[in-house]
């Protein structure tokens, strides 16, 4: 026993010698600059701006240039959330969302949220158009430039027959987060096709990346603005066009899709709040291009979100001005 | 009892020679009738149909949506609950991941947490887990992910902390009684089976977005292998020993805490470690609910397909994994290694652990306090040079090997996985909902034949009928492919003990690296097809049928292998007449979760081109009109998974009687 206690407190002692030496030679404390840090991030009045963060880059670049202004013009302490679209708006009756900074539609989510619930009001546009339809990579545009009117797709369909698309031509479908109606499409304007559901953003811009680097067959659903066209410039098919209430109907749907003017929406409390981030919010609007020169820098230049925005932010001071005046 | 089976045990063999012929009459008449009434009565549905039952579970979803804040049982229960664990997780934050307290880093430091990891890896395992602990942890922060590394951490230990605190009550009840276990089982198949996608989205209702959701999100998932591992543990203490402390005197409460629970101990910690590995699973998809982590890191990084950076965070979730499932595994040997080597280490262990402990203080007051040992030092170049070759790989991969890929993809697709799909989806459902519930009776028994007629009859009614069966051939296809390499795999494995250690830490990874990091690259190769589906859940899938088998084979007794080979045998003959023959209650259990394994990455294939089910989920938790369709399909999922559990436990069970 007594051999025991002696080995612990040699031990003990041997240790604490060592942890002296290490403290000795330890550098710098935590919290020494501290007070430094503190003077610049005054939080002033504007407080906490929960921002959501919906899945794709082109939304990404909004939130991070938004996020960008408010807190170094503004002094908000930014609370960015990654959420899917519908837990997003959610987040507005939860009180943990303030504000969604690109929105495609979602007439459903509006009715629900804006109408009914009253949690959600809409904050103007954001400048940018969405445009959705079918798309084909840039090699066979130039080799068929006939393809990229509808009429003649029934002639290629053989071409873009696939192991999934049961002996028709394939259009590949589906970034499940948008409505689509591509199956009713096919249907009433007698194409020669099979929707074949590829599943996720990821998939698609997989597969035009592959088609475009190998020459190979695809006609799929894609939207823009979106980072990839930057890369691989996709050819936008003509459908035929867009009429006010020619989608009414789901299932006899023969039409483009519409032009999405995208748009924000913030919670009701925010809205009412009086917090500067609301004006910000509202008064955001930028092109296309501006959108894409950011999404660039973060997809392709693999820049990280804050140091983007800052290069833009910089670039575009006459802009951001105008937002916070 | 034992006289009935005696009895039986002579006619098996005519009873199985029988069997075989009632299935083979039952699959060709299934192919007469196929043939007549093909195309009719399919029940098929439109991507974007709906039937009532959808409609009414979108009107359920909105009514509590639109309730939330007047609700009293949201008010002073839900809302409770929710503070109670977010305070956990922040608190383990404030710890280890977050700058908390008014301090621009974490109360401990990357040097703490490094002793910390080794210090309790030596204390309750080995010094060898130990080394690979410090080893471990210390690698995340050169991959310059320490703090995304840490948040991981820091929610899978509040995620597996409240699991256990539920679990493990219940799985001692469980293994008590048969009664609790029977009602039980259908709650735990439910949570492991339903695509966690189905509940997100209600679940951040319910709990607000945040540390809460993501926290329980994830114990749902975790929480069943805990519970069922330990009723197995309780159930598994011999009768004799529980009849001994009863004869003793000894009463209930006495008999479990002295006997039932320390026997069943070892088991219990494999429970752990299996709440762990499905805590880790599902870091990427709580990302979803902006759960901190290395999860997001992998969800950003996929947005612009940025494999090499998505590969880096998958790589420190699986060092994460091994990590924690070594020392779990060394934790429950040693429980074994001290009761039988007695009290002789402990007077040497005492002495050493107080001074361990001492210098983990030293150093978690060191991380606390200076900044070199708070920050992880770098710029984590590891991380950008893995990330970067990762890149190179993928590329060389996607170059080179499509052309091999895609005649292997078109053969599997136009040779198997067509005609078996258009069998399945073109019969009336009738006709497959008898041949699924006769095929049920055959091999498990009446009792796995009428679960296969519930089965079917509330899969009619879930409204994606026509789906299901498409998802059920990729299904069935996966399980084949798996049971393949199972067995090829399997065999070599646990004919080989270097084998076996060179495989582990691969299949391993292959369980915990997030999907769509390999799916990238994957979809490349293959497109977006039902196939690209189909090799997704063989990845994640093969390795637990891999491991079942391996150690199904280590089994078999040397003397039998031994005396087989000194008859002459060859390699292939004992492989076939005797190893596989007599691990066949493996073969069946690796069948089974091969089967369920499969079944739950439907959700990742409708993500890669599958469609049908997964698509309907991964679509509903996207789009809010689609809700009540997403939850169908999830549900349908579960049904399937259901139905062939019991019918491949069944006839497991009558293999091994």
């Amino acid at each position: 026993m007594a051999t025991q206690v002696r080995q612990w407190r040699a031990g003990a002692a041997g240790l604490a010698v060592l942890g002296l030496a290490l403290t000795a030679c330890g550098g710098a404390k935590v919290g020494d600059d501290s007070s430094a840090a503190d003077g610049s991030g005054s939080s002033g009045k504007c407080g906490t701006f929960n921002l959501a963060v919906n899945p794709w880059v082109g939304y990404e670049a909004n939130a991070a240039v938004v996020a960008y202004v408010a807190e170094h013009d503004l002094g908000c302490t930014v609370t960015k959330k990654d959420l899917k679209e519908e837990v997003a708006w959610q987040g507005f009756g939860t009180g943990e969302v303030d504000a969604v900074i690109e929105n495609w539609g979602h007439d459903d989510l509006k009715k629900k949220y804006i109408t009914d619930q009253k949690t959600a009001v809409e904050a103007g546009v954001t400048g940018n158009e969405g445009l959705i339809g079918w798309y084909v990579p840039p090699w066979l545009a130039k080799e068929h430039p006939d393809i990229t009117d509808w009429n003649n797709l029934n002639k290629y369909a053989a071409k873009f027959k696939t192991s999934e698309s049961g002996g028709k031509g394939q259009l590949l479908d589906g970034d499940p987060s948008f409505v689509t109606n591509d199956e009713a499409l096919v249907k009433n304007l007698k194409l020669d096709f099979k929707v074949v559901y590829a599943g996720s953003e990821t998939a698609l811009i997989q597969a035009f990346r592959k088609a475009e680097k190998n020459k190979e067959w695809v006609i799929g659903y894609f939207y823009e603005p979106q980072w990839f066209i930057s890369e691989v410039p996709l050819v936008k098919v003509k459908l035929p066009e867009y009429k006010t209430g020619c989608d009414a109907d789901a299932e006899k749907v023969a039409c483009d899709y519409p032009v999405y003017k995208l748009d924000k929406i913030v919670s009701a409390k925010f809205a009412k709040s009086g917090s500067p981030a609301y004006d910000l919010v509202k008064n955001f609007t930028w092109t296309n291009d501006d959108q894409n020169t950011v999404a660039k820098y973060i997809a392709v230049d693999k820049m990280t979100p804050e140091a983007a925005a800052e290069k833009w932010v910089e670039a575009n001071r006459d802009k951001v001005d105008a937002w916070i005046k | 009892m034992a006289v009935a089976l005696e009895k039986s045990a002579p006619l098996t063999g005519v009873r199985k020679i029988s069997r075989r012929a009632v299935v083979a009459a039952i699959l060709v008449a299934w192919l007469v009738l196929f043939a007549i009434f093909r195309g009719k009565q399919t029940l098929t549905l439109a991507a974007a149909d709906l039937t009532d039952v959808h409609r009414w579970f979108n009107d359920v979803n909105d009514s509590i949506g639109a309730n939330r804040n007047s609700n009293p049982l949201f008010l002073y229960f839900f809302n409770e609950i929710r503070l109670v664990i977010d305070n956990l997780v922040t608190f383990i934050q404030d710890l280890i991941s977050q700058p908390s307290a008014g301090r621009p880093v974490p109360q401990i430091g990357w040097l703490g947490v490094v002793g910390i990891a080794g210090y309790v890896s030596w204390a309750v395992g080995n010094w060898r887990v130990a080394l690979l602990a410090v080893a471990g942890f210390t690698f995340l922060g050169l991959q310059g992910l320490w703090q995304e590394s840490m948040d991981t951490l820091a929610l899978t230990v509040s995620a597996v902390f409240v699991a256990l605190l539920f679990a493990i009550p219940l799985g001692v009840w469980a293994g008590l009684s048969d009664r609790v276990n029977r009602i039980l089982t259908p709650f735990l198949d439910f949570m492991q089976t339903m695509p966690t996608f189905v509940y997100l989205a209600p679940l951040t209702l319910f709990f607000l977005i945040g540390g809460a959701s993501a926290t329980i999100a994830t114990v749902i998932y975790a929480a069943p292998p805990a519970i069922r591992i330990t009723a197995h543990a309780i159930r598994s203490v011999p009768e004799t020993t529980v009849e001994a402390a009863d004869s003793l005197g000894a009463t209930r409460r006495q008999a479990l805490l002295k006997v039932l629970l320390p026997m069943s101990k070892r088991t219990v910690v494999m429970g752990v470690n299996q709440s762990i590995m499905a805590a880790l699973a599902m870091v990427t998809i709580a990302a979803l609910i902006d759960a901190p982590g290395l999860g997001k890191t992998v969800v950003q990084a996929l947005q612009s397909l940025d494999v090499g950076t998505a590969f880096n965070a998958g790589l420190a979730i699986v060092v994460m994994a091994i990590v924690l499932d070594r020392v779990t595994t060394a934790a429950s040997a040693r429980e074994e290694a001290a009761r039988r080597s007695g009290s002789r280490f402990l007077t040497w262990r005492r002495p050493l652990l107080a001074a361990g402990g001492v210098v983990t203080a030293v150093l978690v007051y060191l991380s606390h306090t200076y900044v070199w040992a708070a920050e992880f030092p770098g710029e984590g170049g590891i991380g950008s040079s893995i990330a970067s070759t990762a890149d190179t790989a993928t590329t060389w991969a996607q170059d080179n090997l499509s052309g091999i890929t895609n005649a292997f993809r078109d053969g599997i697709t136009t040779g198997l996985l067509n005609p078996f799909q258009s069998l399945l989806t073109d019969s009336p459902w009738w006709l497959v909902g008898v041949v699924l519930i006769a095929l049920g009776a055959v091999l498990g028994g009446w009792r796995a034949g009428a679960t296969a007629a519930v089965c079917v009859g509330l899969l009619v009614g879930t409204g994606v009928w026509s789906d299901a069966m498409t998802t059920l051939a990729s299904t069935v296809v996966a399980t084949v492919l798996v049971m393949v390499l199972g067995v090829v795999f399997g065999v070599w494995m646990g004919r080989s003990l270097l084998v076996d250690r060179m495989l582990r830490p691969t299949l391993d990874a292959a369980q915990v690296m997030p999907p769509f990091v390999y799916l990238v690259p994957f979809l490349a190769l293959f497109g977006a097809t039902r196939f690209t589906a189909i090799v997704a859940a063989i990845v994640y899938a093969a390795p637990v049928a891999i491991k079942i088998i391996a150690d199904g084979v280590r089994a078999v007794p040397e003397t039998t292998v031994e005396a087989a080979t000194s008859t002459g045998c060859n390699t292939w003959q004992i492989i076939t007449k005797v190893q596989l023959p007599m691990s066949r209650s493996a073969l069946t259990l690796a069948t089974n979760q091969g089967l369920i394994y499969v079944l739950s990455m439907v959700v990742v294939g409708g993500l890669v081109g599958a469609g049908a089910l997964g698509y309907d989920v991964v679509a509903g938790f996207s789009q809010g009109q689609l809700y009540g369709k997403g939850l169908a399909a999830g549900l349908a999922i579960v049904l399937l998974g259901v139905m062939f559990d019991r019918i491949t436990q069944a006839a497991a069970r009558r293999v091994s009687a």
